[in-house]
């Protein structure tokens, strides 16, 4: 089983939390923080696998987790779990990140966490790994977003009605709701931000398959 | 209403979407916690329009903020109601806010039932999908088992996504809600052979996990999986049947020996590192399990063991780490194969990653007395160089763990572990004081031989104790001050000057030290005190012994102050006592004997488990009140007590019982007899390393002498190693002596006609200690009872998926329930599939009644060694005939029975008092040739089944063949047969499966037959004997366990009837008495306060039965409440007869 899978950058800041056992809020960050207090401070070059993760479960677990970049990718599981698996699936969805943003930076978690949690559905359950074809995971996520892009369709006509309306009486408003669409259905990263724009390399591992 | 909509839809416009709260979160650096605030403000406005789109947008952006800690509980409500839009857009955010938030105790969560429900049975695989992820974090137990049925439906889906999630989240079903997974267990068995790749890796994963918990109930599964294993492809369905096959075969060898082989070919020829590890692992859980009896054993460890080191020496460090872990296994069985790779491992603990250090340091348990030392070292240097605190205590632990394994099994010289430990003593900062301090006082109490020199050290110790306990920071270390001080005062005839051990002792400093230690300080001062007095009034050196007793009297008052009780109290005491002495003194009066004999007596090591292991006495009952309580309420007043018992815990020393002075003197006389015989005790040789220069084998002096007094004087020097160094002298003079002697042995004898190629090996036997080292061995009460059971905790969620499919739930503390097929414990899986194989079948709920017999007779355990050959020569009959091996034998046999039953009962841990044996068998029918016993019991799982098991004795001295059993079927039990297997390698009488119970509550009566042949030497006749099946309702209860807060629930709940009854005349005792209804009624005991018991039982079809037992003087009456009053009257019915047989 795998307890909780999180991602953070180099500062600690969650880009995603998932925990398949329930946790208080609380209890959630603390054990964020103490996670990445124990996986930031190791080197570059040291193995993968850590123990003593104290909050989240006992002895039988372990934190499996990968650094790119930005970003720690941090798994925590049980012993039914293998090891080496564990960390080609953190490669799976790392590279299925890279292939539904294009070229994945961590600003796309940022504002899109949101879509990060459905990638993440369609490969792990509840805490049980569903599906670790990357192909298959893609295929589903992109029929899901074409069935929801063919949803907002109604919402842009309703748009339309909208701007009549707004010619009519409200004056400022089109410009603000043009952008607000915008932003919804093209996300478009906004250039005052400065950190983390660093894509994050996928590096080529040896696959699992 | 379209104005309505477009109006949302605008002010949705308007509102910030969750790219914009993310913006301005980061544009808020400096006031995020306020601009949130705002948000959220914001957030409820929205979740108040009646627009979904903007109540989605808002239940989206909280979602983002529960991910930053902020509780979004409150909106809950909300939450479901995104939910349920009917766009999957927003559902999915619904779902996606439920699955981060929802748990539960969120209690909205019973409103999602139908919302669910309806997503589950969606025409689009995504609302289903959808619907299937987000319970799959929240779901509930009343969801588990409200959801149960739409869920199995969707494991047979026509699509593949949606049959793969249902698949999987039937594991959350069946862990909320264990009812579940037996009906839904054929299903997922089906799966296995889906032909979606994803599907099959899915059920593989959900019966992993399943089995990882109660391997035993999977055994079944084991063909298919071996199946499955050899030929499939998808690594990562290898991987989980590979690490499912390491969870069975501890429980079944036969398995592991299949496994090898096709387990050794995977490892040759996968390419893929993690499918390689775990087949390594496998194979070592396979040999671990595997009794040595195997020929080709050594060549699979072997394997092992060089794959593994091929992944230790890869680059890659998370190979490395894999491959220590592995190892460690190995480690456990065959330490002799991983000795082998010391090198590797000792290079491993130089290793830049902490991971491995710690990996590689579990492996250091495989030493021996060679190589102790030559680790320890090397461990201790690790110790000086490691920085973090966490590895650093991990290497003491380990130090100390591997020094005192086994007894201290390799320590080969105590003094250079007493070094060790006092050179532990100066790490800064460590947790472990206490180990050490445990360490120290163990050694000195256990090894009489190294007293004089562990006082030495720990009066060094207690004179330097400021550099111990100088700063906040080392309070842990100061631990061992508390060893020190008591060593020193309990073996104070050692100490070489006592007066400066006792002015050490009495420093101002002492009271910064914490309470418990400075008590031991206090208490182990008189005892020094008591030392030095005899020891100066031998001397009648009056003078000194009054300024001893000044000294106390003016120093003790600083521990009077102590804001510590026990050390005031002890310290006023003492202070009082002293005066005494002091005036005694005044008055010229000889005090020493006195004050000495408050010490005298010779404490002994006692076993930690001691305590629990004294048997109680006959006739005490430890549950018996002494005087009736007086109130409910005092129970309140135990808290005070509790403060204490930490301290107790940790450092109260049992002393050993007054022994009466005979007894003393004769001890006394024995150590004094001892210490003379012992070397070093030689009162003349001032340092007891003098021993070693001492010795023969003069022409290896070595050329430093070291003088040993010196520096156990100046703290801060390491002489572990100087210790090292004269080991490694003292071994190479004993090798030297034993070749010469052998040189000299072998000249005599022959002259060189055979040459020891391996002169200069030693092994672990060569080597003897340095001192005739004599370790105390822990004392046991007399008649100690034997290991007690570890219970497996009782909260462990996944106990209740212990279901097996023919035994009932574990109820350890409870009386046991006999079991009817400990027999069949060690049968092949392939046998174990007809249960399953019954499952199966087309109509699941309709379940059959099995039926089941056995030949039980004693001598039947003799006979099965015969059987084989008669198998060959009535191959063609299907059934076995039965042969009595003696005639004498067969009738003057026991009852066998009785000794069935009694076994059991012996093993039941609560009881007090030994049970009288007690058999549930009852006499079914008898005839010249046959006698059948029965028993018939229920079990949980099946609930409209009962077990009958039927014990046949032959009582003739004839054989008995084609044995047939018939019962006439009756309006609600019938018979049917199954299809001509037998399941059980009993005498298979070919059985039949009785029926559907169709009700319970009455006794039911089932007539049967049973025919056979008889043949002895005069011909064969065939015979018949009728007998009469009585189902009580007692046999349809099952001994479940029951909490006393789950019972209290279950009385209060009110919806069960009462009836009563009351049995005069009885004059058992009480606890015999409950134990019969245990027994004989299926009960167990949930609570029992004097001669009041309340007691719980559960129908197989899940009526609660509660009962109120009470004792009266000469009458027990026994209160009833049951879900169904039928049942109640007639199970009361049945208990009175029991009872009026008491």
């Amino acid at each position: 089983m795998i307890k909780a899978i999180l991602i953070f950058n180099n500062h600690g800041k969650p880009r995603l939390s998932k925990f398949y056992q329930p946790y208080s809020e609380d209890t959630q960050q603390q054990i964020i923080r103490e996670t990445f207090h124990l996986v930031s401070k190791r080197d570059e070059n040291v193995c993968n696998f850590l123990e003593g993760g104290l909050l989240i479960g006992g002895s039988d677990n372990k934190l499996i987790y990968r650094h790119y970049a930005t970003l720690y990718f941090v798994f925590c599981v049980d012993s039914s779990e293998s090891e080496l698996g564990i960390l080609d699936l953190i490669q799976v969805f790392v590279e299925t990140l890279d292939k539904c943003f294009e070229n994945v930076c961590e600003l796309d978690l940022i504002f899109h966490v949101d879509k990060v949690h459905n990638i993440l559905a369609e490969m792990v359950m509840g805490g049980m790994v569903l599906e670790t074809n990357m192909n298959e995971i893609v295929t589903q996520i992109d029929a899901q977003n074409k069935l929801e892009k063919s949803e907002l369709i109604v919402y842009t006509g309703l748009f339309c009605i909208s701007q009549d309306f707004s010619q009519a009486g409200l004056a400022g408003a089109p410009a603000r709701a043009v952008s607000a669409v915008k932003n919804m259905n093209l996300p478009e990263i906004p250039r005052n931000i400065n950190i983390g724009d660093i894509s994050i390399k996928v590096p080529n591992l040896p696959s699992f398959k | 209403m379209a104005l309505k909509m477009v109006k949302g839809s605008i002010d949705r416009m308007f509102d910030k979407n969750l790219q914009d709260l993310v913006r301005g979160i980061r544009n808020h650096k400096e006031d995020e916690a306020k601009y949130i605030s705002q948000c959220i403000d914001e957030i409820k406005q929205e979740l108040k329009q009646d627009n979904i789109a903007v109540k989605a947008n808002a239940v989206c952006k909280l979602t983002y903020l529960q991910m930053l800690g902020y509780d979004i509980s409150w909106a809950a409500f909300n939450i479901i109601e995104v939910m349920s839009a009917s766009k999957f857009t927003f559902k999915r955010i619904g779902y996606l806010a439920a699955s981060q938030c929802f748990h539960e105790g969120t209690d909205v969560i019973m409103l999602t039932t139908n919302q669910i429900r309806k997503d589950l049975s969606s025409p689009s695989q995504y609302d289903t999908g959808v619907a299937l992820t987000g319970l799959s974090c929240f779901v509930t137990p009343d969801l588990a088992r409200d959801l149960a049925n739409d869920i199995m439906t969707l494991m047979s889906h026509t699509k593949p996504y949606i049959r793969k999630k249902a698949v999987l989240i039937m594991y959350k079903v069946f862990l909320k809600y264990p009812e579940s997974l037996r009906p839904a267990f054929p299903r997922l068995k089906e799966k296995l052979e889906d032909p979606d790749p994803g599907v099959q890796s899915a059920a593989v994963n959900v019966i992993c996990e399943l089995a990882r918990r109660n391997p035993k109930n999977y055994l079944s599964l084991a063909p298919l999986f071996f199946k499955l294993m050899t030929s499939s492809t998808n690594n990562w369905v290898l991987i989980k049947i590979i690490k499912l096959f390491g969870a069975l075969t501890p429980l079944e060898p036969r398995l592991g020996k299949k496994l090898i082989e096709p387990l050794t070919n995977l490892i040759h020829s996968t390419s893929a590192m993690s499918l390689l590890y775990e087949c390594v692992n496998t194979v070592i859980a396979v040999l671990i399990s595997l009794s040595s009896g195997m020929p080709n054993h050594s060549a699979s460890i072997q394997l092992c063991v060089q794959k593994l080191r091929i992944l230790i020496e890869d680059s890659d460090q998370n190979l490395k780490y894999l491959g220590l872990l592995a190892m460690s296994k190995i480690l456990r069985t065959h330490p002799k194969s991983v000795q082998a790779h010391k090198d590797l491992v000792l290079q491993c603990l130089d290793d830049k990653d902490e991971s491995i250090r710690l990996r590689a340091l579990d492996l250091l348990y495989g030493v021996s007395k060679k190589n102790l030392m030559e680790i320890v070292k090397k461990l201790m240097t690790h110790v000086d160089k490691a920085e973090g605190t966490t590895y650093r205590d991990e290497l003491l632990t380990k130090i100390i763990d591997i020094c005192s394994q086994s007894n201290y099994q390799h320590i080969t010289n105590f003094e250079w572990y007493i070094s060790i430990l006092v050179e532990l003593t100066r790490l800064e900062g460590t947790r472990h004081g206490h180990l050490i301090a445990a360490q120290m006082l163990d050694v000195a109490i256990r090894v009489k031989a190294i007293r004089r020199f562990a006082v030495a050290q720990m009066s060094a110790l207690l004179d330097s104790a400021h550099l111990v306990a100088s700063s906040p920071q080392r309070s842990g270390i100061c631990e061992v001050l508390y060893a020190a001080a008591w060593i020193c005062g309990e073996f104070s005839e050692h100490l070489q000057e006592p007066q400066q051990t006792l002015e050490a002792m009495l420093r101002p400093k002492v009271t910064t030290l914490p309470g418990h230690i400075q008590a031991v300080y206090v208490q182990n001062v008189v005892k020094l005190y008591a030392a030095i007095l005899q020891q100066k009034e031998q001397a009648a050196d009056v003078s000194a012994a009054q300024e001893v007793t000044q000294l106390l009297v003016e120093r003790l008052p600083q521990f009077v102050q102590s804001a510590d009780l026990e050390v005031q109290e002890r310290a006023s005491c003492i202070l009082q006592l002293v005066k005494h002495v002091q005036k005694l003194q005044a008055k010229d009066v000889p005090v020493a004997e006195e004050v000495s004999a408050l010490f005298a007596g010779e404490l002994n090591p006692v076993a930690p488990k001691a305590q629990k292991k004294v048997p109680v006495p006959e006739g005490l009952d430890l549950d018996a009140w002494i005087n009736e309580p007086l109130s409910d309420s005092e129970s309140e007043d135990e808290k005070p007590k509790a403060m204490f018992q930490d301290e107790e815990q940790r450092h109260a020393k049992p002393r050993a019982p007054e022994a009466d002075e005979q007894e003393l003197a004769r001890r006394r006389e024995a150590r004094r007899q001892e210490q003379a015989n012992n070397p070093f005790y030689i009162k003349s040789s001032p340092s007891p390393q003098k021993r070693y220069q001492d010795a023969p084998g003069v022409e290896h002096i070595p050329v430093v002498q070291i003088d040993l007094s010196v520096p156990l004087k100046v703290p801060g020097m390491p002489l572990s190693d100087q210790y090292v160094k004269l080991e490694e002298e003292r071994r190479h003079r004993q090798r030297l002596e034993k070749d010469k002697r052998k040189k000299k042995k072998r000249e005599r004898e022959r002259r060189g006609t055979r040459r020891h190629s391996s002169l200069h090996t030693e092994s672990d036997e060569d080597i003897a200690p340095a001192q005739r080292v004599d370790i105390v061995t822990e004392e046991m009460p007399e008649n100690a009872l034997p290991s007690d059971e570890d219970d497996k905790d009782p909260n462990d969620p996944y106990r209740a998926l212990d279901i097996d499919l023919d035994k009932p739930l574990a109820d350890s503390e409870k009386l046991p329930v006999q079991k009817h097929r400990n027999a069949e414990t060690s049968k092949s899986p392939e046998k174990e599939d007809v249960p399953l194989m019954e499952k199966k079948s087309k109509k699941p709920k309709k379940k059959e009644k099995k039926h089941k017999e056995k030949e039980r007779e004693k001598k039947k355990k003799v006979e099965k060694v015969e059987k084989p050959s008669k198998h060959k020569k009535k191959k063609h009959k299907k059934d076995k005939e039965e042969r009595p091996k003696d005639k004498r034998k067969s009738k003057k046999k026991v009852p066998p029975t009785d000794e069935e039953a009694a076994e059991p009962v012996e093993n039941g841990t609560l009881d007090e008092e030994p049970l009288p044996p007690m058999s549930s068998y009852t006499l079914l029918a008898e005839n010249s040739y046959i006698k059948m016993t029965y028993d018939v019991q229920g079990s949980l799982q099946k609930d409209s089944q009962v077990t009958v098991s039927v014990v046949l004795e032959n009582q003739s001295d004839s054989f008995l063949k084609s044995m047939e059993l018939n019962v006439l079927d009756s309006l609600n039990a019938r018979l049917a047969r199954p299809e001509g297997s037998s399941v059980h390698d009993g005498v298979p009488v070919p059985f039949q499966l009785p029926p559907t119970i169709q009700s319970i509550v009455m006794a039911q009566k089932l007539k049967g037959t049973l025919s056979f042949i008889a043949k002895n030497d005069e011909g064969s006749t065939h015979e018949k004997l009728d007998f009469k099946l009585h189902f009580t309702c007692t046999s349809y209860l099952v001994t479940t366990p029951c909490y006393s807060d789950a019972f209290a629930k279950l009385l209060e709940s009110g919806d069960l009837s009462m009836s009563s009854i009351k049995v005069d005349g009885i004059s058992m005792s009480f606890h015999n008495l409950l134990a019969k209804i245990c027994f004989h009624h299926r009960f167990s005991v949930v609570e029992r306060v004097d001669s009041c018991a309340s007691m719980y039982s559960r129908s197989i079809q899940g009526h609660h039965v509660c009962l109120l037992v009470k004792k009266g003087e000469k009458s027990v009456s026994v209160d009833g409440k049951c879900s169904d009053p039928t049942l109640l009257s007639n199970l009361l019915e049945e208990m009175k007869e029991t009872l009026a047989t008491c």
